[in-house]
């Protein structure tokens, strides 16, 4: 009987290929579950679950307290603003006072990459990543890679695109390794600024051109500008970044072909993505957002059976 | 690991076909009855039942997979990890006479998680339980089928192994086998 090969989920880097393809199938399962009259099911009703964010978090907060809450868990949140962190309480303490309470898992985003990295080593509970710095997302890699096998059914030889901000972003990089491990071809694309050095390292292509990119791929992952981590300017203004590297449905058709476009979200109308391409009938964002309750749901059910 | 022969495929077909016989009796026309299989072996006994049915009186009664993994009370408790199946309901279960199908009845544990499973889906008018081979004597709950194909004595150390031709067997049939080697 296959299981997870991890008793955590850090990042998509520990994972192995059959452990993906395991949570999709679970996921499969659970997409059917959430589409029932009773949209519950009481798998996890001994277990209580934690979610420590100490980042602001609107879209995988809601996410995983709605997956937590379908599997009949137990869910106490927990923000560092307005909490004990503020007056000196280290990420050790704060998370033990929280499992002196019984919690047996523990969601936790953080603005530090390696965190729960950290914390996985120092206490008994699961730790799942949901999203560390500019480290990993992995929750986020997964729902994306869920959505286009869903959509095209395989990931094998297909070719993704990421578009963006690569450089701050750990859905980027929870991407790439997860659609490699899945056999999909990856190129990221962005202003030279915003590409990593030695990037191509990771075995992907790289593009400056968001057209000769469109082109190129399959599906169109567009990445937000993340403003709040940039400690300096890396392009003139957002105007001239959305001249530049903006998508609009004029783009799209005018490429003549059949593309994906997705989006982690929030996205910036008008930066990014112009509103006619995100509400477009190439658009699967509001299926990702559906996507990631399933794909959490199977993550949490998993691990839980790792804490036996 | 010795095994002994319960039902070959001669017997299993005529068993399969008393079970529907029985089926006729209480369901009539079958207009408000529907199948519900449980994954994973009920499913074939299930897909067999429905086309006997067919055969037998030109009604091709409605048929859905039931998987009851995330249902059941012994999650966390196991050595082995459970993987879930899927589950295919096409059909509306409210005010319905519901057959739930499966192949093997033990302690009753997931016929429990069945019932449960199955009332996400609404509200049945009545539920009965058709299982091919029913282990007597070791219940762990208040469960009993409605049709049973064969009651067969058992103890703990046995399994009953159901093979279909669906699975890769080479006929269908139905073992009880042996799990420890009582010899030496």
């Amino acid at each position: 009987m296959p299981s997870l090969s991890v008793r955590h989920l850090l990042g998509i880097k520990d994972l192995t290929r059959e452990d993906i393809e395991l949570i999709f199938e679970t996921a499969d399962t659970f997409k059917e579950v959430i589409n029932r009259p009773i949209k519950k099911v009481p798998s996890l009703r001994d277990i209580t679950i934690a979610n420590v964010f100490f980042e602001n978090s609107t879209r995988t907060r809601l996410s995983f307290e709605l997956a937590e809450k379908r599997l009949s868990a137990d869910v106490v949140n927990f923000s560092s603003s307005g909490s004990s962190v503020k007056k000196g309480e280290t990420l050790l303490d704060t998370v033990n006072n929280i499992l002196a309470m019984k919690v047996d898992m523990i969601v936790m985003r953080h603005s530090s990459p390696g965190a729960p990295h950290y914390l996985s080593k120092h206490i008994k509970a699961n730790v799942v990543n949901a999203g560390d710095g500019t480290h990993e997302h992995p929750t986020q890699a997964l729902l994306d890679a869920f959505s286009i096998r869903e959509k095209l059914g395989s990931l094998e030889g297909k070719k993704i695109a990421i578009i963006g901000d690569i450089l701050h972003s750990r859905v980027a990089l929870s991407n790439i390794f997860c659609l490699q491990k899945l056999g999909a071809e990856v190129m990221v694309c962005g202003p030279i600024t915003l590409i990593p050095k030695y990037i191509q390292e990771l075995g992907v292509k790289v593009e400056y051109d968001v057209r000769k990119a469109l082109q190129w791929c399959d599906v169109a992952n567009v990445l937000r500008i993340q403003l709040e981590r940039q400690q300096i300017k890396y392009f003139p203004s957002l105007r001239e970044y959305s001249l530049y590297y903006g998508i609009d449905k004029a783009l799209l058709d005018s490429l003549n072909k059949e593309i994906i476009l997705m989006h982690p979200g929030p996205i910036n109308r008008g930066v990014e993505l112009t509103s006619d391409a995100a509400d477009s009938q190439h658009s699967i964002i509001l299926q990702q957002v559906e996507n990631g309750v399933s794909v959490r749901m199977a993550v949490l059910f998993l691990l839980a059976q790792m804490n036996q | 690991m010795p095994k002994r022969l319960i039902l070959d495929s001669r017997l299993l077909d005529i068993t399969i076909t008393r079970l529907c016989q029985q089926l006729i009796e209480n369901h009539d026309t079958f207009e408000q009855s529907v199948i519900l299989g449980l994954q994973p072996k009920g499913v074939f006994l299930a897909k067999h039942i429905q086309s006997k049915l067919q055969e037998l009186t030109g009604k091709n009664v409605p048929t859905g997979y039931l998987d009851t993994t995330f249902y059941r009370d012994d999650f966390r408790r196991r050595e082995t990890p459970l993987l879930a199946n899927t589950t295919h309901v096409p059909f509306i279960i409210e005010n319905k006479k519901v057959i739930l199908i499966d192949d093997v009845l033990f302690t009753g544990r997931s016929i429990r998680a069945a019932l449960d499973a199955m009332i996400a889906f609404g509200r049945p008018h009545k539920v009965e339980l058709l299982v091919l081979i029913d282990r007597k004597y070791s219940r762990d709950l208040p469960i009993e089928p409605h049709y049973v194909g064969q009651h067969v004595n058992t103890i703990l150390s046995q399994r009953v192994l159901v093979e279909w031709t669906e699975k890769g067997a080479t006929e269908n049939a139905i073992w009880l086998v042996d799990t420890q080697d009582t010899t030496g």
